[in-house]
């Protein structure tokens, strides 16, 4: 054998026997956290590992269409993470076009989301019988897929009608605008259940139809006879995988085509970019628009996948939670988007919650504590108040901050690394023709 | 509609003490705003550390009885400077630690080194509290003085807490404008603003007049914090982020940049505030109520934001682009 074919035969082995033996620990401790880490850094193996194409797109599809729903079915719990870290990854990857690829700072982004799972929700359930008369709702399921193209639409449309009247603004006002704009969309969802009940208010709307089963004829056909019950949980994975890929394709399209250089033009330097004859305001209004569709799609599934929604689930923090997955993965990168959503939302589905499980023990298993020279420590005593799994937002400030200290770029940055994030100063002028407009 | 001259007069004195109130912290926002260009997300942090740092001192009189002892106004006085001190400290800190390694990079950098500031902040606070106290919501202790009422002509009264608000705000601003213009410290601090470089030049240490501007910044936030806690005794870690907010917006209708800006925009906001939540019902015959009322203040922002960026009293403070 070649030396070559010799190291690719290797790395392939290693590859297949570490999914596999992370399968396997998985299957067999169902409960571990570790277990399913390390199953899930199988996928940042194979985008490390140095094969071809075909040989890690097989070895992703075994990962994520094979294996993935195989163990979610044996514990449901690994299902609802991966469905979340996927919707994670989708508005990750939406805001990534914008904040990345452009250099606009969206503080806003849940808006979008909000939108599109507020227009599903109202209409896929009966909430909009307060306001429509007839009792034609909630719609059949059959409906949702319209809805998710209609969604996106929707997503597309309030993405430039926000971007037209603020994109002259400067970059740190833009960012302070369009948190207003996320607040705005906020309050009233909070308050339209007066003087019609559009959105049922701090209530929220319940119950949201699930979209439809089409293909259990076919698995009865086949034999696989299953409760709906099980049959969601992973029908919703393999949706949100499919819009996932969609977005994924999108974005890789975009990036690579004349919009998206016009896009990273703008980014680094505006003023060149209109000498250059690129019609900036187009082009940011449209990094606008496909942001808020993507958005505005997985908001739609988000409200089918949970049945249920209310104001709660956009707030600020989402927004913020989504931007320090994009800054930690790498501004302007679509595996660092994929990445940062990852982490940060093992960190907090996963990570977070352990240690107050832990802590719970802790709490309740009464011994006592005894440090060499400080004294003896009842663990009882633990203030119940003290539950990590609500810092979220000190995880996310921590992210923030460090990152933009150490690693602005983030830890994937893109291969045409960015200035407009970790160009220093060099002489006055340059820096603020350079930096912001 | 009623407009009788009691419930107009009590709407816009608590029009007033909101403007105040939002007036001190838009100070902060707009001094580091001066100095840096620099949009200082966590400000509402650092003003709502105030209330906090006064809380903790006045519960900590209460508990050694000394709270009794004390003449009242002795005890504001000691919290309000308790929180001054602590928020201006914080303020500096978080500059030399989160913004000063990032000096002269790309503008969203900082900004977004700030966003995590705040966040971090709200949670610190929150731990802070969930370890001493085991809770996160401190309510004031009542000062008996708080509640009196003063009654001035028939129908009309003025709670002495919104009073105490009022007048010192207003010592805060008067000893804040004497400092700005009238020391080699304030001198130093505008022409920082003007031109950093040319500062530099003329032997002013940039460095540390920023680090003051934070400090002064944050001190007006603090106190402004202790008199939100005086003023609408329950606080927690999150509730400064609505008033930070609407005082950034305050700095920008007023001008971002410009102090006396800051004082009018916070005024003006302010009265909008209080007028929209009392009258937005009556106006729109109950279809809006005042839960619109933090939508308004951000129409505003934007609208202010889109046909006129510089705000009420905006000058250039620097260059664009230059």
């Amino acid at each position: 054998m070649e030396p070559r074919e010799c190291k690719v035969f290797v790395v392939n082995v290693g590859l297949a026997a570490y999914i596999a033996l992370t399968s396997v620990l998985v299957y067999s401790f169902p409960r571990s956290v570790s277990a399913f880490l390390l199953f899930e850094a199988s996928l940042f193996l194979i985008y490390y590992a140095p094969l071809a194409r075909a040989a890690k797109l097989v070895f992703t599809a075994a990962v994520l269409i094979v294996l993935m729903p195989f163990l979610g079915a044996i514990e449901g719990y690994y299902i609802e993470v991966a469905i979340q870290i996927g919707i994670y990854v989708a508005l990750a990857l939406g805001l990534n076009i914008v904040v990345g690829f452009v250099g606009l700072l969206n503080l806003g982004f849940v808006a979008f989301y909000a939108i599109g799972a507020y227009l599903w929700a109202i209409f896929g359930s009966p909430q909009a019988n307060a306001f429509i008369s007839g009792g034609h709702f909630p719609l059949a399921a059959g409906w949702f897929f319209a809805f998710l193209a209609g969604g996106i639409a929707l997503g597309a449309v309030t993405g430039v009608l926000l971007g037209l009247p603020v994109l002259r603004l400067r970059g740190d006002y833009l960012a302070i605008v369009t948190l207003g704009f996320a607040e705005v969309v906020r309050a009233l969802v909070n308050n339209l259940d007066k003087p019609v009940n559009l959105t049922n208010g701090p209530q929220g709307i319940t119950p949201i139809q699930r979209p439809p089963l089409f293909f259990q004829p076919l698995l009865d056909a086949i034999g696989i006879h299953r409760e709906p019950a099980a049959l969601y949980p992973i029908y919703f994975y393999f949706l949100v995988l499919a819009l996932l890929l969609a977005v994924v394709f999108v974005t890789r399209r975009l990036e690579d085509s004349p919009i998206g250089r016009a896009w990273k033009a703008i980014r680094e330097d505006e003023i060149a970019a209109v000498a250059m004859g690129v019609p900036v305001v187009r082009m940011k209004l449209l990094a606008f628009a496909v942001g808020a569709s993507f958005a505005a799609g997985v908001g739609v599934l988000f409200a089918a996948k949970q049945g249920f929604i209310n104001p709660e689930s956009f707030t600020f923090m989402e927004s913020i939670g989504v931007l320090a997955m994009v800054i930690l993965g790498g501004m302007g990168s679509i595996p660092g988007a994929i990445l940062g959503a990852t982490i940060v939302t093992i960190l907090n589905l996963q990570l977070l919650k352990g240690l107050s499980l832990w802590l719970n023990a802790l709490r309740q298993s009464g011994e006592v504590l005894v440090i060499p020279f400080l004294g003896s420590f009842d663990l009882s005593q633990i203030p119940a108040q003290f539950e990590p799994a609500k810092y979220e937002r000190m995880v996310f400030g921590l992210i923030l901050i460090l990152m933009m200290i150490f690693r602005p770029q983030g830890f994937l940055p893109p291969s045409q690394g960015s200035a407009a994030l970790t160009a220093r100063k060099t002489d006055g002028s340059k820096q603020r023709a350079a930096g912001e407009k | 509609m009623d407009f009788s001259s009691g419930i107009f007069f009590q709407v816009a004195v608590d029009g007033i003490v909101l403007g105040f109130m939002y007036a001190l912290i838009a100070l902060g926002y707009t001094m580091v705003y001066g100095v840096l260009e620099f949009i200082n997300f966590a400000h509402s942090e650092i003003f709502i550390l105030g209330a906090f740092v006064g809380a903790e001192l006045l519960l900590g009189l209460d508990a050694s009885g000394a709270l009794a002892a004390l003449h009242p106004a002795v005890v504001i006085l000691m919290i309000v400077f308790a929180g001054m001190l602590a928020s201006g400290l914080a303020a500096a800190a978080l500059e030399r630690i989160a913004y000063r390694p990032l000096r002269g990079a790309p503008r969203l950098v900082p900004l977004i080194s700030a966003i995590g500031a705040s966040f971090f902040l709200q949670d610190f606070i929150r731990l802070f509290e969930s370890l001493w106290r085991n809770t996160f919501y401190l309510n004031y202790p009542t000062l008996d003085i708080l509640d009196y009422n003063i009654t001035l002509g028939a129908a009309v009264e003025i709670p002495f807490k919104s009073l105490l608000v009022i007048v010192t705000a207003l010592a805060m601003l008067a000893v804040l404008y004497l400092f700005v213009n009238k020391t080699k410290l304030g001198t130093a601090i505008r022409a920082v603003a003007q031109d950093p470089d040319a500062a530099a030049l003329m032997g002013i240490p940039v460095d540390r007049i920023i680090t003051l501007t934070f400090f002064v910044g944050g001190a007006m936030g603090g106190a402004a914090g202790v008199l939100f806690g005086l003023h609408y005794s329950l606080i927690n870690p999150y509730s400064g982020f609505g008033p930070g907010l609407k005082a950034f917006t305050a700095a920008v209708l007023g001008g971002i940049g410009n102090i006396p800006g800051a004082v009018l925009g916070g005024l003006v906001l302010g009265l909008m505030e209080a007028f929209a939540a009392s009258y937005l019902a009556v106006l729109t015959n109950g279809a809006f109520g005042a839960e619109y009322k933090d939508v308004f203040a951000f129409a505003v922002l934007i609208l202010i934001l889109i046909f006129r960026p510089k705000g009420l009293l905006g000058e250039k403070v620097r260059e664009e682009g230059a």
